[in-house]
């Protein structure tokens, strides 16, 4: 199946001569949900920006269900639903009007039954003759949302929907982000938050520096890069490794309690069996063991830190 | 052509009106009226008829130009200038509309506010002197070429200006020293010749001048040449907005 979103060699160079993008290539498959990772001006804002048609590209081409954004802009953005970054409302507008005035502005006859239905999904039909400037943060993020499917996309882009806002409100929207791929939306976020792409992507994506560093099914790329690390808490303390395991990675925590070592989930072989048996060898008691997969920040920050 | 988009812009401008009806439609009648009463009853009195015409009724295709320029101008940057600074820009941008259709939108609503005040403004000279309009069609031909031509400088200076500085830099020191420059409230023939010859320079006096013939059959310079200098405003600005739209200056870099 032919990819929904599809980025070929994008450039951006902004006026002031920063280059934005540098090369990027990437696709984009119908009703999943891809989270893009990336620090502070890494260059998700502006690939989105070019994707939506907010930002012109200094070069490279951009497909949207197969039409290009600069030639077919119609077609592609009546398909795009965008929620921005920043808090961006009209203020003195009600939640209804705001919300009917995006569907017209992507030529969508009014559709009253449709707004309802929105912002009832978006717990906001009981603040719809609210003025924006009344409402919470959290509910302004929601008022967002509900004017990016007021024209019913396709895509939908959240750039950094969580931002700013506290963990009860996360957590709910990324319910509200599992109700819309149950609808079959494909979803495009970008993110700061390693656990939001942890909790509802299905695949990752890392920029940084304006490139790619790769796109990968999050569990593919967990099992692939991830490491897991194993904890063995003594029965009595040690003050040193032992010489017959020192072959082994080992660190010593809680002043001598435990060991921690660390181990490639992806190799051929953990060394567990061999370890748990040079610890016996030598004389070490256990009192308990536990193992912690590597997380996708720890995931991130060792990519990012890598390659930057 | 987007027409629910078109729409859609034209009556979200439009409702911003009806939120700020006092400052929008109050304001310029009540400073009108002073005009009026200053210029018309008090200053006016003393002043002869010029060409046949009482000053009161002379001075009225003036300040409903002062007027409609203003009103245009203002609205027509306002309009595209606050989603920019509120960042709510990001939407018009994103959807499925064209640069024309945008322009449809804000550049009408702003004539056609522009122009409502302005007919207010008429209505309102009409209860300080006797005004007898001697071309309506030429009148309305000048008041909706004039009102659409500066809705469309104003959303100019709107996608131009970076800062309500700048944005109020055109509207509020260059048009009214033109308007009270460009024979607002006088005829031309009463300066000295060097000023006669500057004031040709001033656009601001073939538009008063065309659009007081269309009153009076009085007129500072043919009216054609006036309309013709609208036309030929109207095309730069056309051609100004061309560019924009191709390089998105100020919108989509």
């Amino acid at each position: 199946m032919a990819p929904i979103v599809s980025v070929s060699n994008l450039v951006k160079t902004y006026a002031s001569g920063f280059q934005a993008l540098k090369d990027v290539s990437l696709d984009i498959e119908e009703g999943e949900i891809l989270a893009l990772l990336g620090p502070n001006g890494a260059g998700k804002t502006t690939l989105i920006s070019i994707i939506c048609g907010i930002v012109n590209p200094s070069s490279g081409t951009v497909r949207v269900g197969g039409h290009d954004v600069v030639k077919d802009f119609r077609e592609t953005r009546s398909m795009i639903g965008l929620v921005p970054q920043e808090l961006t409302t009209d203020q003195f507008e009600t939640v209804w009007n705001t919300v009917s005035f995006s569907r017209g502005l992507h030529g969508r006859k009014p559709n009253p039954a449709h707004i309802e239905k929105v912002l009832k999904d978006l717990s906001l039909y009981d603040k719809k003759d609210n003025m924006l400037r009344e409402l919470s943060g959290g509910m302004k993020r929601r008022v967002l949302i509900a004017k990016a499917l007021s024209h019913e996309p396709r895509v939908l882009f959240l750039d950094e929907p969580t931002a700013g806002v506290d963990v009860n409100l996360r957590k709910d929207m990324w319910q509200v982000v599992e109700k819309l791929r149950e609808t079959g939306v494909t979803i495009i976020l970008t993110t700061h938050y390693i656990e939001e792409a942890e909790e509802i992507a299905d695949r990752v994506g890392v920029i940084n520096g304006g490139k790619i560093l790769l796109i990968e099914d999050k569990k593919d790329l967990m099992k692939k890069l991830g490491r897991k690390e194993l904890r063995v808490d003594l029965q009595e303390p040690i003050s040193s490794i032992p010489e017959t395991l020192s072959s082994y990675d080992l660190t010593i925590e809680d002043d001598g309690h435990s060991l921690i070592y660390d181990y490639n989930t992806a190799g051929e072989r953990t060394g567990i069996t061999t370890l748990l048996t040079a610890l016996a060898e030598a004389g070490i008691r256990l009192k308990d063991i536990s193992t912690r997969q590597s997380s996708l920040e720890d995931i991130f920050v060792e990519l990012v830190g890598a390659r930057a | 052509m987007n027409l629910e988009a078109v729409k859609s812009i034209y009556f979200f401008e439009m409702a911003r009106t009806r939120r700020t009806l006092l400052q929008s439609v109050v304001s310029p009648v009540i400073s009108t009226s002073l005009y009026f009463i200053v210029f018309g009853a008090a200053v006016g009195s003393r002043i002869q008829e010029i060409e046949g015409v009482s000053y009161g009724a002379f001075i009225t295709p003036g300040l409903i130009m002062l007027t409609l320029l203003t009103q245009c101008i203002g609205n027509g940057s306002f309009g595209i200038y606050f989603p920019k600074f509120t960042g709510t820009i990001y939407e018009i941008l994103s959807s499925p509309v064209s640069m024309t259709e945008i322009v449809l939108g804000y550049v009408g609503a702003a004539a056609t506010k522009g122009m409502m005040i302005g007919l207010i403004i008429l209505a309102t000279a009409s209860l300080f002197v006797d005004l007898s309009i001697a071309h309506p069609f030429v009148m309305l031909l000048f008041f909706v070429l004039t009102a659409v031509t500066f809705s469309l400088f104003g959303f100019i200076i709107g996608i131009w200006a970076k800062d309500f500085e700048q944005l109020n830099l055109i509207p509020m020191l260059v048009i009214p020293p033109l308007v009270f420059l460009g024979g607002s409230f006088y005829s031309i023939d009463m300066l000295p010749p060097f000023w006669q010859a500057v004031s040709h320079f001033n656009p601001v006096l073939y538009l008063i001048s065309g659009f007081r013939w269309s009153f009076f059959e009085i007129a500072d310079v043919n009216p054609i040449v006036s309309f013709s200098i609208i036309i030929v405003f109207l095309a730069v600005l056309m051609t100004l907005l061309t560019w924009i739209f191709r390089t998105g200056y100020r919108l989509r870099n």
